[in-house]
């Protein structure tokens, strides 16, 4: 396998104007006889697919949700960031880029980062052209705030739904393409497989969701957009029906999966409280500008409260430890998510932690309410203290809130070129299910705008670099063997499902995956647990294909079915996780092994010998995986232990 | 010091839209009231698959209140017994031990049933096609800041946004009306300058999308603004008859 990253020539504040003046492109006329297939409709499908089709591409759009407008981007709550420097504190492209490959704890690509920070600011005017509502000033400009792993406020937001707004804005431009006839939507519809026809990515196998009928579909390119992995974790903040389906399927044509360790555990969740608990429940990062950390000084004190004799109000101020406050008094609340994460379980593991079941910490607003007033944290967060509320059953107005990790987003993902390309030529892959820009660790705020980035901006350049050389690709029919013989395998896939009619419902099998990934692939690793895990999930695997049982049958709609199919896509994906970190003998954001780290506890990375993307080559069925390594090379950034102190 | 309650619930069934349908009912015991209402139709599809019958099939995915996909229809009100939210938000503690529950489809006119508790809603996406958008494409657009937009304007406009797209207002609605839908598009966008140069025929466009897929008329019941999870205001619906009056006028 070989790994060219294109990375453009020049100094890095060049290199993408560079690449721009020497690209190929495609003349209007030509364009309409271009197809693309874009499969997802969060912000990076959803962008992509409207602005492909604005230039006149003919789109094929998929998603498995109703409407276009369900993706799980819509969830993201605290906001996008941007290099606008509107508050005059300092901000600019070097500094956001910088920062970005800094919080990566210097995992991700130069080229790559630099350039999403530059594509940051036309992100925010795009946005505010097609009506998304961001917070104003009283003076009618932009509002921003700040975020954890920055020192400046450069995040926009729209209360706290900023997610949501930039997707319905998206979702709009997508569906006046839709209505202009040059996107056909697919709803309801999942992709099960790719077609390679001589080595390129020429279409796909879709099953209806609804039928259960499957179709071919022809493109001249593939484009994959369909978000991270994190429900590998059965309970992550991820939505039910994300998965990581399309990535691993790409994978196994041929495309390289890069860094899949590479996780990050949201520090600010609500808590598991039971058994049958589905989803954990992100309160956004933003609530930190605001709300303060603490757990009872006093051993004493925190066993009182989790046997519910004592509350938090009770506890007087100097027995509280702030401990973010005082481990990092420099970023304070505002640490990067993996240093709150691990400082919140390090309390937590010492005995120090809150609520029944000990694995809890408060974030607290109280001081701010006092500065502020009620009605100011009210106007900034209302609708997450709402969700908190129905949730809890607690007034975090009065009393303060309980927050645990938990898996929240997938830095690694599908490898790509500076074009977006994966291995597999013609098959792009874009937003989370990528693994381009946030290294080992994304701060807060870049998700939405590394997934517009891409969409907007990025892809529409990259792919006409690449359709220029397909001109005279006719359209195929679908009726080519590649395609026939694609559309068999994964009905025969399928129907092996249903043929195992075993005793284990796929949501058992989940969650018992869920808690090796937890136990041994989440928080903290080491050799051994990584060791165990690999097997544990083989064994999950081997129960899995010999015992699941799904009703029903594969003709019409089968939730199980999907479930299922999507269930055995998380076990490979599992065990890569499990390879990839065992492999990775560092300590480095998301990826934290017990055996490197500092004196004081924080991730000790090793340069001399990890600093490269561990790009992970299929090798067939129940085949260990062969690794391949992208070198980063800093150039620009000067490469450091972190230091949030 | 978790609490549990039994429940009996009658489970609208249905295989396929031209299935006629019918009520199951299924007992369910120790129910953690901790739980969300979603999480309680999980134990219900555990039990059903464990006896090897066919698990309920309903519509969630983000399971906190903001993709708009759940749809429930519980004791006769869309997203059940509580204010403000939706039913991946209800939790068991709004339920007493031993109480019955009945769980429907929306039911409307514009949303066929596709099977059991799922409905096909994509009748909004051709409304928003219709026109809900502003007419820009990507690139070349001015700077964010160079527009000042007052801030009540602004915020008037995101709470109009807020919405979710779940179908609430029309499942609850006598005449199955879509016009507080419709309407939070129209207001939000006429709202800000950027939406404002296309107001008009937007909302011209808008409705008679609406009219064409069989949603039914506004007679004022207000009963939309009660149930939308998001708190959409009916006075929405006033300012869409504003710009559709102007846009018939300019006609």
């Amino acid at each position: 396998m070989k790994l060219d990253s294109k990375i453009p020539e020049g100094p890095l504040a060049q290199k993408w104007e560079n690449y721009k003046a020497g690209q190929k492109l495609v003349n209007p006329a030509n364009k309409r006889n271009l197809d693309v297939i874009v499969i997802g409709t969060g912000l990076a499908g959803a962008s992509a697919a409207a602005s492909l089709g604005e230039m006149g591409f003919k789109v094929k759009n998929f998603t498995i949700q109703d409407s276009p407008r369900r993706a799980h981007s819509i969830a993201a709550q605290g906001g996008i960031n941007a290099a606008k420097n509107y508050p005059n504190d300092g901000d600019s492209v070097h500094r956001l880029f910088y920062d970005t490959v800094k919080g990566g704890d210097y995992r991700a690509r130069e080229a790559n980062v630099y350039r999403l920070a530059s594509v940051s600011n036309d992100i925010i005017d795009q946005c505010v052209a097609q009506g998304v509502p961001f917070a104003r000033e009283y003076g009618g400009l932009l509002d921003n705030r700040s975020f954890g792993g920055a020192q400046v406020s450069r995040t926009f937001y729209a209360k706290g739904q900023t997610g949501q707004q930039l997707l319905i804005g998206a979702y709009q431009a997508l569906m006046r393409q839709v209505n202009a006839g040059t996107v056909e939507m697919h709803t309801r519809t999942e992709i099960v497989d790719y077609v390679i026809v001589d080595g390129k990515a020429r279409g796909v196998i879709a099953r209806d969701l609804v039928t259960g009928e499957f179709s071919r579909h022809f493109g001249h390119a593939v484009v994959m957009a369909t978000g991270g992995y994190g429900n590998t974790f059965f309970l992550s903040t991820n939505a039910m029906g994300s998965n990581g389906s399309a990535a691993i399927k790409a994978y196994e044509k041929g495309a390289a999966f890069a860094n899949p360790c590479f996780a990050q555990i949201h520090p600010t969740c609500i808590p598991v409280h039971g058994e049958f608990q589905s989803k954990l429940t992100l309160m956004s990062e933003s609530l930190r500008n605001d709300g303060r950390i603490w757990v009872p000084k006093k051993k004493e004190d925190a066993e009182a409260i989790r046997a519910g004799k004592l509350k938090p109000t009770d506890i007087a101020e100097d027995n509280r430890d702030y401990y973010l406050e005082r481990r990092y008094p420099a970023f304070g609340n505002l640490v990067p998510r993996d240093v709150a994460s691990r400082a919140a379980k390090e309390r937590c593991d010492a005995g120090f932690g809150v609520g029944t079941t000990g694995l809890a910490v408060y974030l607290d607003f109280k001081t701010s309410i006092e500065r502020l007033g009620e009605n100011t944290i009210r106007a900034r967060y209302g609708n997450l203290f709402q969700m908190y509320e129905k949730i809890v059953d607690d007034n975090p107005y009065e009393t303060p809130m309980m927050i645990y990790p938990a898996i929240h987003y997938t830095m690694g993902g599908i490898w790509v070129d500076y074009e977006l390309q994966t291995t597999v030529p013609g098959l792009f892959a874009a937003g989370e299910a990528n693994f381009s820009d946030h290294g080992a660790n994304r701060l807060g705020a870049s998700a939405l705008m590394q997934g517009l980035a891409d969409g907007y901006f990025v892809l529409p350049y990259t792919i006409q670099n690449y359709l220029a050389d397909d001109i005279r690709t006719p359209r195929m029919t679908g009726d080519e063997k590649e395609f026939v013989e694609a559309e068999k395998a994964a009905k025969a896939k399928f129907e092996k499902l249903m043929s195992i009619k075993g005793n284990r419902s796929v949501d058992s099998l989940h969650k018992e995956l869920g808690l090796v990934m937890w136990d041994f692939v989440g928080m903290a690793r080491n050799k051994k647990g990584l060791e165990e895990a690999i097997e544990k999930i083989a064994a999950i695997k081997k129960e899995f294909w010999t015992n699941v049982k799904i009703p029903g049958s594969s003709e019409g709609m089968n939730v199980e079915l999907e479930k299922a199919s999507r269930l055995a896509d998380f076990i490979t994906t599992g065990d890569l996780m499990a390879r990839d970190a065992l492999n990775r003998e560092e300590s480095c954001g998301g990826h934290f092994r017990e055996e490197f780290q500092t004196e004081e506890g924080e991730a000790q990375r090793q340069d001399d010998k990890f600093a490269y993307a561990a790009c992970w080559e299929y090798q067939g069925e129940d085949k260990a995986p062969v690794m391949h390594k992208e070198d980063l090379t800093f150039e620009v950034v000067k490469v450091a232990q972190r230091n949030y102190k | 010091m978790e609490n549990t309650i039994n429940l009996t619930l009658k489970v609208w069934r249905q295989n396929g839209a031209k299935d006629k349908g019918r009520f199951e009912t299924y007992s369910l015991e120790n129910i953690s009231t901790d739980s969300s209402f979603l999480e309680m139709m999980d134990v219900l599809n555990e039990q059903l698959i464990g006896e090897g019958k066919e698990p309920v099939a309903f519509d969630h995915d983000c399971r906190e209140g903001i993709c708009g996909m759940c749809s429930l229809y519980i004791n006769g009100r869309p997203h059940g017994p509580d204010d403000d939210v939706t039913t991946c938000q209800l939790h068991m503690r709004k339920f007493k031990n031993g109480e019955t529950i009945t769980i429907e489809p929306w039911r409307s006119a514009g949303f066929p049933v596709i099977k059991d508790l799922i409905v096909n809603r994509s009748a909004f996406d051709q409304i928003i096609a219709a026109g809900g958008y502003t007419s820009v494409s990507t690139g070349g657009v001015p700077d964010a800041n160079a527009i000042p937009i007052p801030k009540p304007d602004a915020d008037e406009a995101m709470d109009a946004a807020s919405c979710i797209g779940c179908g609430a207002c029309v499942a609850t609605c006598k005449n199955g009306s879509a016009m507080l839908f419709v309407s939070a598009k129209v207001s939000h966008l006429a709202l800000l300058p950027q939406g404002k140069v296309e107001a008009a025929r937007r909302a011209k466009n808008m409705v008679a999308k609406m009219d064409e897929l069989g949603f039914g008329n506004c007679t004022n019941t207000g009963a939309c603004e009660v149930e939308c999870p998001k708190g959409v205001s009916i006075s929405n619906i006033a300012r869409l008859n504003r710009e559709f009056l102007k846009a018939k006028l300019a006609d």
